[in-house]
């Protein structure tokens, strides 16, 4: 029974990674820029739902809206100032300036909440689900739930809206897209809502089940391994390669000696790389000339 | 305004393109060499750190601004070539051996990584060499019997031929000498075929195979020689920390390799120069700026990260050639004085089409 509840673990940080990638993976998708700051946003949001909830005293429903309208806020405006002026340049211009952009808001989230752990009061907390032996924590599964609600909600934005294939448009040839009418710029800005939007319910649904300081934007690091995993720019890559890396990680923690564990996410990217280097589910295509 | 007469097609590849080249770079070198005596010994040790920042910043300049490879995860190499250093010299292996081991063996391993490193791109590459760096930090805290772990280890002192060269005046000239023969031999090879297909594989990979350059081949050895050089800085970096240990080569540092190239200024060896510069004296004037900032400011934790990376967003935005860029438009501005146009180096923006399937 040790391996199910192996399994379960793994499932729900699993989930936790493929949130973060999927935030990743809508920018890399809609833009074709890299979000290094993904994590640092998932750790803004996280603490904006812990003001919320414990400064404010707002019902948690109405502070996860906030946290997620917020954060939503955030993302359009760092596209307008940050990455707009962005647009054309390298791909490795955007990637660097995100790298600092994290680094920026890392030191922002230290001056205004402190370096110390904070914990986010969830009205599920507590309670866990009985299976056999098994015991699975009502926190991890939100964030089995709350992942694969977000999934379809995203999964339909891109498949069947107006907007979310105008978006695909816009990534696929930012000119041609221009010219048959579609916003090219504000699409870029609603992508960057979006996305951050779901960075802030990420944190507000890791926050429960670890505790929150100014450095939990780092996992973003492994979330990216699983993005890249899966396949950069398919969304159920992203989630199956967040699973994938979840699942990698408890085994390893288990049946390996020490190191392994922090080290499997990368060791798995090196060899999906070598293997096969577009992921598991490929949207990349050799250059024609 | 210096105008070459051209007579010769080898004109194209001297080292040396006129005399003022020559007369300048003679007197920056006498400079170097006689300064070190009117100096202190804190600022003759902050100058040797730029030096072996330079030293690393050319590997990664190689490889980021001249072939167009992106590493994030330059600091392995560091690490490595530090860790090699210090158990060779432990095992009694004499110092120039040992430096030359060192830099091999991470050059060895940089083809290595490069091999997966071929058939990807642009962030697939860059997230490549960060896993890699990850998994050596790993390796370096949990292989104990030869790095320490967590304990770290010592690093004997730097003994040529029964000379002591660990006090700051020898290290400055160690350091000094190894950087000019660095910046010799990059030089060189920038102008040998090699290295000009590394410029043409950065330019455009497609039209660079349709000429006949062996791709696998040139990333490969583009990859190794920045690995070998950031090596080599590594294990001179070793002898500057004095006892290593992983923090010391995280994610962190290299990103902040990444910075002083960009910085300094993409594709040109004298933006490597002032990206040392700048990321060896920009943190002590953070620490000056701390003394006399309120103490709400000062003590941020993580301050010093937060404004590299606001140093690093202003420079990819106004200023994506760096340092080295504005120093060209300002000498273009005077040398053309009544007539520079602005436009002349204005970017050409390119618009998007991807290569994706959805």
């Amino acid at each position: 029974m040790e391996i199910f509840q192996l399994i379960i673990s793994g499932i729900s940080q699993g989930c936790l990674y493929g949130l973060i990638a999927l935030g990743f993976v809508l920018i890399y998708k809609a833009t074709e820029m890299v979000n290094f700051a993904q994590g640092d946003l998932m750790m803004l949001g996280a603490y904006f739902a812990i003001t919320f909830v414990t400064v404010l005293e707002w019902p948690f429903f109405w502070s996860v809206l906030a946290t997620i309208l917020c954060m939503a806020l955030v993302g359009a405006v760092l596209e307008r100032l940050l990455l707009r002026p962005m647009i054309g340049e390298p791909h490795f211009a955007v990637l660097m300036l995100t790298i600092g952009l994290g680094f920026v808001i890392r030191a922002v989230a230290g001056a205004v909440w402190g370096s110390e752990p904070k914990a986010l009061p969830v009205p599920y907390s507590g309670g866990v689900i009985k299976l056999g032996d098994s015991v699975i924590g009502y926190e991890n599964v939100a964030v089995v739930i709350g992942t694969v609600i977000l999934c379809l909600l995203v999964w339909i934005f891109f498949r069947f809206t107006r907007i979310g294939i105008a978006m695909q448009a816009a990534s696929q040839n930012q000119l041609a897209a221009f010219y048959v009418g579609i916003p090219v710029k504000r699409v870029y800005s609603l992508v960057w809502a979006i996305s951050a939007g779901i960075a802030g319910l990420a944190g507000v649904l890791t926050a429960p089940v670890s505790l929150v300081d100014p450095l939990i934007g780092f996992v973003g690091i492994k979330a990216f391994a699983a993005a890249i995993v899966g396949g950069f720019g398919s969304l159920p890559g992203a989630i199956l390669g967040g699973l994938l890396v979840g699942l990698t990680e408890q085994f390893a923690g288990l049946y390996l000696p020490p190191g392994f564990s922090e080290m499997s996410a990368y060791v798995l990217l090196l060899i999906m790389l070598i293997v096969r280097p577009q992921g598991i589910f490929a949207t990349m295509q050799k250059k024609k000339v | 305004m210096r105008f070459i007469r051209k007579t010769r097609y080898m004109q194209d590849i001297n080292l040396i393109k006129h005399s003022g080249h020559l007369f300048w770079y003679s007197l920056l070198l006498i400079a170097l060499f006689i300064s070190p005596f009117g100096m202190d010994r804190f600022l003759l040790g902050e100058f040797s750190l730029v030096f072996v920042y330079a030293i690393a910043g050319l590997g990664l300049m190689l490889l980021v601004g001249y072939t167009g490879l992106v590493s994030l995860g330059h600091a392995a190499f560091l690490a490595i070539g530090a860790y090699t250093h210090a158990y060779l010299l432990h095992q009694g292996i004499p110092f120039f051996v040992s430096l030359t081991v060192a830099s091999f063996f991470s050059g060895i391993l940089g083809g290595l990584i490069g091999i997966p490193a071929l058939r990807m791109m642009g962030i697939y590459l860059a997230v490549a060499t960060l896993a890699f760096s990850i998994i050596v930090e790993q390796v370096l805290v949990h292989w104990v019997s030869v790095t320490g772990g967590f304990q770290g280890m010592s690093v004997p002192k730097p003994i040529v031929g029964g000379h002591d060269l660990s006090s700051p005046y020898a290290f400055y000239f160690l350091c000094l000498v190894i950087l000019v023969i660095c910046i010799f031999l990059t030089m060189n090879l920038l102008r040998s075929p090699a290295g000009r297909a590394m410029t043409a594989v950065r330019d455009s990979e497609t039209s660079a195979e349709s000429m006949g350059i062996d791709l696998a081949k040139t990333k490969t050895l583009a990859f190794a020689l920045s690995a070998a050089l950031t090596g080599l800085a590594g294990a001179l970096f070793a002898h500057r920390l004095t006892y290593l240990a992983p923090d010391a080569f995280t994610i962190i540092t290299s990103i902040q390799l990444l910075l002083m190239v960009v910085v300094g200024g993409l594709g040109s060896l004298h933006g490597v120069i002032y990206g040392a510069f700048f990321i060896g004296f920009f943190p002590q004037v953070i620490a000056i700026f701390r003394d006399f900032a309120p103490p709400g400011i000062a003590q941020i934790p993580g301050l010093e990260p937060a404004i590299f990376g606001l140093v690093l967003i202003f420079f990819l935005i106004y200023e994506p050639l760096g340092i080295y860029g504005r120093w060209i438009k300002i000498r273009l501005y005077f040398e053309e004085f009544p007539l520079y146009r602005k436009a002349t180096y204005k970017r050409q923006k390119s618009f998007l089409r991807t290569e994706r399937l959805h």
